[in-house]
């Protein structure tokens, strides 16, 4: 009834004609002329930026180019997940840099989301201690600047743990972990590494060229990991069908441990352990200091806002679905597992997203402790030593957007797949 | 039409801006303060003292300027940088000057479009081990870790050094000197490498500087001096030519303790041309007459303020060596005042 009246008046308005102060006292134009206005506001604005940094390169001298990427870097990066060397170019250094970026992304948003799930979930247990000292971590974490957690990790592996050389001599200060296979000291962390003695070389994609070994290990790992799926499903189905569930725990073992066993008899894979050889343990793998640093600083600081976020996708399931499911005869472990926290993860993904973004974009927190990711390698060293602070600075929030947008889109994807379907 | 209306409004903005660029002068008499960008602490060089006073070598050269522009050698605004943050402080015009042990080099004077005004220091990169490692040659550090601040020519010169004498290393990169020596006492690094005066100035604040030696190999020249923005030669020449005052008061035997006296004029004319009392050099440099009185009497000449701050006499004991007048066998060399 009422929207009848309305269009009356409205529609009986534009009989008067247009005249230009509607633009700004009649309801239907002012939001238009409010919004062209503020358009313009921030064009002029943006105009005027640009106008700024024209003038203050020319000003300056400078031109605007990204040749510098191809001009011989100069400098070393002493994490390299490529080949690189002095000689290369500082675009190399910055996809090294980049890399390293990204793997320290991958291993703190692990470590925070184990860390996150089972902190939430323990911090609701009736077990009044467990419950306190989880409440002790998120609180204690996650009100302490991550910086500083970065620094107080890199501190304790530089200052608490023994030298190289206390591991020499005939009575050393210090010994191995693990019958000699992980040394812990103040330069990091050497652990074994697996080396195959029939390597079967390696691929070059564009500017990386990975080890055909190692592609091969992932392929078989993610094949075994879908045919147990497949093999769960077909047991589910049997299950639905009979009511008597298939034993798969033999299945399952043998499918998912079995083939990359024999990949690695038949490629005659070695654990290379590391050993003290001059300066510095030789051998193995090396997890410097400042990864360590950056990987426990960033997992544990957002571990604590990720299990903030378990506990409140927790907490808005109802208690109704929790006493269904035990009315059901289900122990509190399933139900957990099989009501609770499927619905829950609804709550849990949207804001996850946000602190892997996070963490991704904490990284470039790396210059502290010394890490040389992105933000070290081609956003400190290179715009140092070329002078392209611009144009490094500019290329480097792109690729942060880059990488940020496309976790957030992968996430959504995942997020899309496990909400309620509504039909 | 519209084209060149954009280009011609362009150039008349970047006009305006040149000539705002051009007025450093200006701009610090106005502010009444300089702001100088000096390290974020080296013993020796630039590091606040127990009142946080600012001492040190680089520090005097700030304090000369000062005085000389300003007649007040207290009023500067000291602004650490790191050697990441340095030059962009600079082109942004946070700073008017730097004054902190930096290299000249082609590419910082041709492509980052710095103006090094002249060397008040002829340094060389060195290491520094602890004595218990036994090294007692750099060419016996293949795979050790050496600790090395970013963002500086250093972290060049070890790359090229290792890759010419084909030994490997695992570069720990740090910001500041004040890091450099934690780590490199905690032992998380084998080799401190920085210039030579750097690392005589960080190992006179150990607990124990004689358990540390400093190799006898010097890889590279680091002509180290103070730096100005491109395209003021106004400001270039006041800084460029209150450092050669310095130079030269210290050849011409004028001293913070005889300078009042021989500026009122002697039978040399060449430092009566220095000190004001003959010629109008002052005005040249758009200062009065008496700006290198001022700026000797801040803290003395060249060799007054060597041997205060980084000299034999003090805990860093560097000896003059290359940086001794060209009178004594060394390179310190001004231009003549005329």
């Amino acid at each position: 009834m009422s929207s009848v009246t309305d269009d009356r008046t409205s529609s009986a308005a534009p009989k008067k004609g247009f005249r230009l102060s509607m633009l700004l006292y009649d309801q239907r134009y002012r939001s238009v002329t409010i919004q062209v206005f503020f358009l313009f506001l921030l064009m002029l604005g943006a105009a005027w930026l640009i106008d700024n940094t024209v003038n203050n390169l020319r000003a300056l001298g400078k031109d605007f180019s990204f040749a510098f990427l191809t001009a011989p870097a100069g400098y070393d990066i002493n994490q390299r997940p490529i080949e690189y060397n002095s000689q290369m170019t500082h675009g190399r250094a910055a996809l090294v840099g980049l890399l390293n970026t990204i793997i320290l992304a991958i291993l703190a948003c692990i470590l925070a989301t184990v860390l996150g799930v089972i902190a939430g979930v323990l911090r609701l247990s009736n077990n009044w201690i467990v419950s306190r000292l989880i409440t002790v971590y998120v609180e204690v974490f996650r009100n302490i600047p991550t910086l500083l957690w970065i620094l107080i990790f890199g501190a304790i592996m530089t200052e608490a743990m023994p030298a190289p050389s206390a591991f020499r001599g005939d009575d050393p200060a210090a010994s191995m972990l693990f019958n000699d296979a992980i040394a812990i000291t103040n330069r990091g962390v050497y652990i074994p590494a697996i080396h195959f003695t029939q390597d079967l070389g390696s691929i070059r994609i564009g500017p990386v060229a990975p080890s055909i070994s190692w592609l091969l290990v992932i392929v078989i790992i993610a094949a075994s990991i879908f045919a147990n799926k497949k093999l769960i499903e077909h047991a589910t189905r049997v299950q639905n069908a009979t009511g008597i569930r298939p034993k798969t725990w033999w299945k399952t073992i043998l499918i998912l441990i079995a083939p990359i066993t024999l990949y690695f008899i038949a490629l005659g894979a070695y654990l290379d352990y590391p050993e003290l050889r001059g300066f510095n343990f030789a051998g193995g793998t090396h997890l410097r200091n400042s990864l360590i640093a950056m990987w426990l600083g960033l997992g544990i600081y957002t571990g604590a806002f990720v299990a903030e976020n378990v506990r409140a996708g927790i907490l808005a399931i109802s208690r109704g679905q929790t006493e269904a499911a035990y009315a059901l005869g289900l122990q509190p472990g399933k139900t957990m597992r099989l009501v609770i926290l499927p619905q829950a993860l609804r709550v849990i993904i949207p804001p996850l997203i946000s602190q892997y973004l996070n963490i991704t974009k904490n990284t470039s927190l790396g210059l502290a402790v010394g890490y040389m990711d992105l933000r070290s390698t081609l956003g400190g060293i290179t715009i140092n030593q070329t002078g392209r602070e611009l144009e490094g600075m500019m290329l480097m929030m792109l690729i942060y957007l880059a990488i940020s947008l496309t976790i957030s889109g992968l996430m959504n994807i995942y997020n899309s797949r496990i909400k309620l379907k509504e039909r | 039409m519209k084209k060149s209306l954009f280009v011609g409004a362009l150039a008349a903005t970047s006009l305006v801006a040149g000539i705002a660029q051009a007025q450093t002068l200006q701009a610090v008499k106005d502010r009444g303060e300089l702001n100088c960008g000096v390290s974020t602490g080296l013993a020796g060089f630039s590091a606040p003292d127990a009142n946080g006073v600012w001492q040190g070598f680089d520090v005097a050269k700030c304090r000369a300027v000062a005085a000389a522009v300003l007649d007040d050698p207290m009023a500067v605004n000291f602004v650490p940088t790191t050697g990441q943050t340095r030059f962009s402080a600079l082109a942004s015009g946070e700073v008017d000057m730097l004054a902190r042990n930096s290299t000249w080099t082609f590419t910082r004077d041709i492509d980052l479009r710095l103006t090094f005004v002249g060397t008040n220091y002829y340094d060389g990169q060195g290491f520094m081990v602890n004595r218990e490692l036994g090294v007692s040659s750099a060419t016996e550090l293949d795979g050790a870790t050496v600790c090395i601040q970013t963002g500086t020519t250093t972290e060049l010169n070890l790359a090229d050094y290792f890759r010419a004498n084909g030994m490997s290393y695992e570069p720990v990169p740090i910001e500041t000197n004040a890091e450099a020596q934690q780590q490199y006492l905690a032992g998380a690094c084998d080799v401190y490498t920085t210039d030579v005066s750097g690392l005589a100035a960080t190992r006179a604040s150990f607990e124990n500087p004689g358990d540390h030696v400093i190799l006898p190999e010097v890889i590279s020249k680091e002509p180290l001096g103070p730096v100005v923005r491109d395209g003021d030669k106004e400001w270039e020449g006041i800084v460029r030519w209150t450092l050669f005052a310095l130079i030269a008061a210290e050849e011409l035997g004028i001293t913070s303790a005889n300078v009042s006296e021989l500026a009122q004029g002697t039978d040399s004319p060449e430092i009566n041309r220095l000190l004001g009392s003959e010629g109008d050099l002052g005005a040249m440099l758009g200062l009065d007459s008496e700006w290198a009185v001022r700026a000797i009497s801040a803290a003395g000449n060249y060799g007054e303020i060597f041997s205060a701050t980084i000299g034999d006499q003090t805990p860093i004991g560097l000896a003059r060596g290359l940086n001794a007048q060209w009178t004594q066998g060394g390179l310190m060399y001004a231009p003549p005042f005329r």
